[in-house]
């Protein structure tokens, strides 16, 4: 395999994150490639944490090869480099062994991931495999600047590394991985294009529902909602499509799973994020929702959380309150 | 980056040079530009928890945080407008979510910067329901108590608690919330120095107050109260009456203590120059018989960190006992007698600048005929409170003079109050009593400033004398940690546990930094530069003294020595 080139290869296809970001790889690479550094380290992400999520636990299962292909790609690239793949736990168990063989004697260390949604973040990650608490790191600087034990770090998501070995083969076709869950007819993951609409994912894996709904799309917490006549539109954030049938969604419980699940897995460390979001989940069990008080919150969260954790709370409570229990 | 490079920023319309990679607040602050903050400490790393300091920055989206957004070149800031006001005001209005609307136990000090910014910013503190309201409280000895229903997580505390080698305050998870306590750690326990509370900025952590008890004291008729004060009040507590960092306000100070009726009020300056008598035979004593090193042991923080965590290193610590317990005990046996007086009518107040002092007065060997050799100490936050609640303004009134026989000191006396203090002056006395000399210059530089540690080595009579001088119990461990590798490698070590010394004290004025605890230093040196008298062995009081009372071994041993013991833990939860 030739890696020699491997960046601008990245760059001329234009391949972006698959974390949910969408920062250019190729640029990332680069910048870790570049800066001067005794040592510097690679992090596979392997940490899937959202709930409704599963498209990395696919790959890790079918194609568990190219991610680790893709690696060692890194490491080839990367001068003075280790590498960890930083993985769930469940993921951990079901296919450490798996891995473990891939892996053989190349310097890519299994780590199983501690805590929840929040230390699937990338400087979370850094703080967790240095042995520290589950807390976001003030950025910049970015983990590309200095990252694991404050070296140069290179941090991408398991389908972005997977991509990355398909390009080296040049096989890569410009799709990505999309989850498709709740009311779905034909559940399960799938390899798309890149460029597809949601509706067009939809129908052409024969999940239009014939029912009235809607989706939430880009993760099962921080994703966004969408109606029907909103589909024409590619996915930002992470790969996932959740389908709720509107007639037997009760959107109080739906809002109240994900402001618990955020309560639980927050950090605490900044006041929008810990007292926001508390105060949000008060309004929502009561099913009271004070317009005023709810547009100071998301307006607090949106703009002075520390990290993207806080800043995405709002989104998807807005959609539901503005776009389904308006009506 | 360039190190030091000049760069110039625009902040509010207005150009302002700065260093490249300084932060938007430090800037601000440097250039009097006021942008609100509760977590931001120049004693700490940048935590950027509290969100209050958000900025506008051309070019960028939303809004910054400025104590952790680094300057650039020709960075355009804005600190004020509709929207960061917004977002201030809401994010203030989720702090009082989670403290009380009303405070009414906070009588140390004045105020807080909770309250300071909750009354600048107008905010409904009530917007929200308090949901810490059933929150615990603890208390740490009889000096430190930590009301968690009032704390704000910005953990302040848990960092200058980790930063002092403790780690006593912590983070746990409860009741879904990530939450500031006590360790449950048994080999973990709280060494009093008041650090978290002089770094905390919403009242949540507090010294156990006394003033109650000593306004009862001055109104009952049949006891004598005697005031002393520290050597580092005289420059500290201007600072809390409007005067500049640094202000020297001793005469005032007297005049203040008198007028809330004090029947005497002393100089623990006084105390020190006996110390400092003491400890420079103890030092002498040890580098003869090859037992040294001889570690100071004036700070109660450290003794008990040592007696609690490094109990092997006890035979070190000298037994001279500190400057307020041995004025104390001087006021209750030789002043008592002299003045024919029945010490059990006597009540001893020390103003200090400390809370660990609250427990240091608790220690049942200092006990003399049963009495404790002080009764109660304040803090300087808790006299001034006493002046304020009495109406006396520092600033208009008369200057007096302090009390004798035990209030004129020597210069040494009075630099005890900052880092190196304790060792400058003990070498200067030690000097007399081995070469029988007098030293020609009497200032150790060497010692003297605010880093952290400071080594040096003095020569006296050709023999070398290697010292280490240490404030802050992080450092102290650093230096714990070459003592275990060679036990000789310093002849005698100097410990407080405060940065700075005790003009850093958890019972100071606050805001506290390293700036103001170099003024308030530098002062204490003043006035020493401008004393008369500058050696503790050449204060007639403390000749007259030795000569009169002090006259056998026995009774120094019993007014100027103690003991100590290996500790268990204290705090109970």
């Amino acid at each position: 395999m030739n890696i020699e080139n491997i960046i601008t290869k990245l760059e001329e296809n234009n391949l972006k994150g698959r974390g949910g970001a969408n920062f250019p790889t190729g640029l990332k690479w680069k910048m870790v490639k570049e800066i001067k550094a005794e040592k510097k380290y690679i992090i596979c992400n392997a940490s899937e944490g959202e709930p409704d999520v599963f498209k990395d636990g696919f790959i890790l299962e079918n194609y568990p090869e190219e991610v680790i292909s893709g690696i060692k790609i890194a490491l080839g690239t990367i001068d003075n480099s280790s590498a960890y793949l930083y993985i769930s736990k469940d993921y951990y168990r079901k296919f450490k062994k798996d891995l473990e063989k891939l892996i053989g004697e190349h310097p890519i260390t299994l780590f199983k991931k501690t805590g929840g949604y929040l230390a699937g973040e990338e400087t979370s990650i850094c703080e967790i495999i240095e042995g520290k608490k589950t807390e976001p790191r003030i950025r910049p600087p970015f983990p590309s600047q200095s990252g694991l034990w404050q070296c140069p770090t290179l941090i991408n998501n398991v389908e972005t590394f997977y991509y990355v070995a398909k390009i080296a083969k040049n096989e890569y076709k410009k799709t990505r991985f999309y989850s498709i869950n709740g009311d779905a007819e034909n559940e399960g993951v799938y390899e798309l294009p890149e460029d597809y609409p949601i509706s067009r994912i939809l129908k052409e894996t024969k999940n239009w529902p014939d029912f009235d709904f809607f989706v939430q799309s880009g993760g099962g917490i921080a994703g966004e909602i969408l109606l029907p006549n909103e589909l024409d539109q590619t996915i930002r954030g992470t790969g996932s499509i959740i389908i709720f049938n509107r007639k037997k969604t009760d959107l109080f419980s739906l809002m109240e799973k994900w402001i618990n699940f955020l309560i639980e897995e927050n950090c605490d460390k900044c006041i929008p994020c810990r007292e926001g979001t508390y105060r949000i989940a008060e309004m929502i069990k009561k099913k009271k929702i004070d317009k005023k008080i709810l547009d100071d919150l998301f307006f607090v969260l949106e703009e002075t959380s520390f990290c993207a954790l806080g800043k995405g709370v709002a989104s998807p409570i807005r959609g539901v309150i503005t776009k389904l229990l308006n009506e | 980056m360039n190190k030091n490079k000049k760069i110039q920023i625009i902040i509010d319309n207005k150009k302002i040079d700065c260093i490249e990679g300084q932060t938007i607040l430090e800037v601000a602050m440097e250039n009097k530009i006021d942008i609100p903050s509760l977590c931001f400490h120049s004693d700490l790393d940048i935590k950027s928890n509290c969100r209050l300091c958000m900025v506008e920055i051309k070019g960028r989206k939303g809004l910054c945080a400025s104590c952790s957004t680094k300057t650039e070149p020709e960075m355009e800031i804005i600190t004020d407008s509709p929207k960061i006001k917004r977002a201030r005001e809401i994010n203030l209005e989720l702090v009082f979510a989670q403290h009380p609307k009303e405070d009414k136990n906070y009588t140390h000090g004045l105020s807080y910067r909770l309250l300071e910014l909750a009354k600048e910013y107008n905010i409904k503190t009530d917007r929200f329901s308090d949901r810490k309201a059933k929150c615990p409280i603890y208390q740490f000895g009889p000096s430190v108590v930590f009301d968690s229903s009032k704390c704000i997580d910005c953990r302040n505390c848990v960092d200058i608690c980790e930063k002092q080698g403790i780690g006593f305050l912590e983070i746990e998870k409860k009741d879904h919330f990530f939450q500031v306590g006590p360790s449950k750690d048994e080999k973990k326990d709280c060494i009093y120095c008041g650090q978290c509370v002089v770094h905390c900025p919403a009242g949540a952590l507090m010294a156990i107050e006394d003033f109650g008890e000593v306004e009862k004291a001055i109104q009952d008729k049949n006891k004598i109260v005697v005031f002393q004060f520290a050597p580092s009040i005289r420059t500290s507590i201007g600072e809390e009456l409007g005067m500049p960092y640094g202000s020297i306000v001793t005469e005032k100070l007297i005049a203040g203590i008198k007028k809330l009726g004090a029947d005497k009020v002393f100089d623990t300056s006084v105390g020190a120059d006996f110390t400092t008598m003491e400890e420079a035979g103890e030092l002498i004593k040890k580098i003869e018989e090859g037992t040294t090193p001889c570690i100071t042991s004036c700070c109660p923080s450290w003794v008990k960190f040592v007696e609690f965590y490094h109990p092997e290193l006890i035979h070190n610590l000298a037994t001279t006992r500190s400057p307020q317990i041995i004025l104390g005990g001087l006021i209750k046996t030789y002043w008592a007698e002299k003045e024919n007086i029945d010490p059990r009518n006597i009540i001893v107040v020390s103003i200090m600048p400390c809370v660990a002092k609250k427990y240091e007065i608790e220690r049942k060997e200092l006990e003399i005929d049963k009495l404790k050799p002080v009764d109660y100490v304040l803090t300087t936050r808790e006299l001034t409170y006493l002046f304020i609640k009495h109406k006396i303004d520092l600033k208009k009134i008369e200057p007096q003079k302090i009390d004798n026989p035990l209030g004129t000191h020597s210069g040494a006396g009075v630099i005890y109050g900052a880092s190196g203090g304790v060792v400058e002056s003990a070498l200067r006395t030690a000097y007399k009593k081995i070469t029988k000399k007098e030293l020609t210059k009497l200032e150790f530089k060497q010692v003297r400033g605010m880093e952290g540690i400071k080594k040096a080595t003095i020569k006296i009579n050709g023999k070398s004398i290697k010292i280490a001088v240490v404030n802050g119990i992080g450092n102290a461990k650093k230096i714990l940690k070459e003592i275990k590798k060679d036990p000789k490698l310093y002849d005698a070590i100097e410990v407080m546990a405060c940065d700075g010394g005790c003009i850093g004290g958890g019972g100071q004025p606050m805001p506290t930094d390293s700036k103001i605890r170099k003024q308030r230093a530098e002062s204490l040196y003043q006035i020493d530069n401008e004393k008369e008298i500058r050696l503790a062995h050449k204060n007639p009081i403390i000749k007259k003294v030795y000569q009169d009372f002090l006259n056998s071994k026995e009774k120094i041993h019993l007014i100027c020595h103690t003991k100590y013991s290996p500790k268990k833990r204290e705090t109970k939860i």
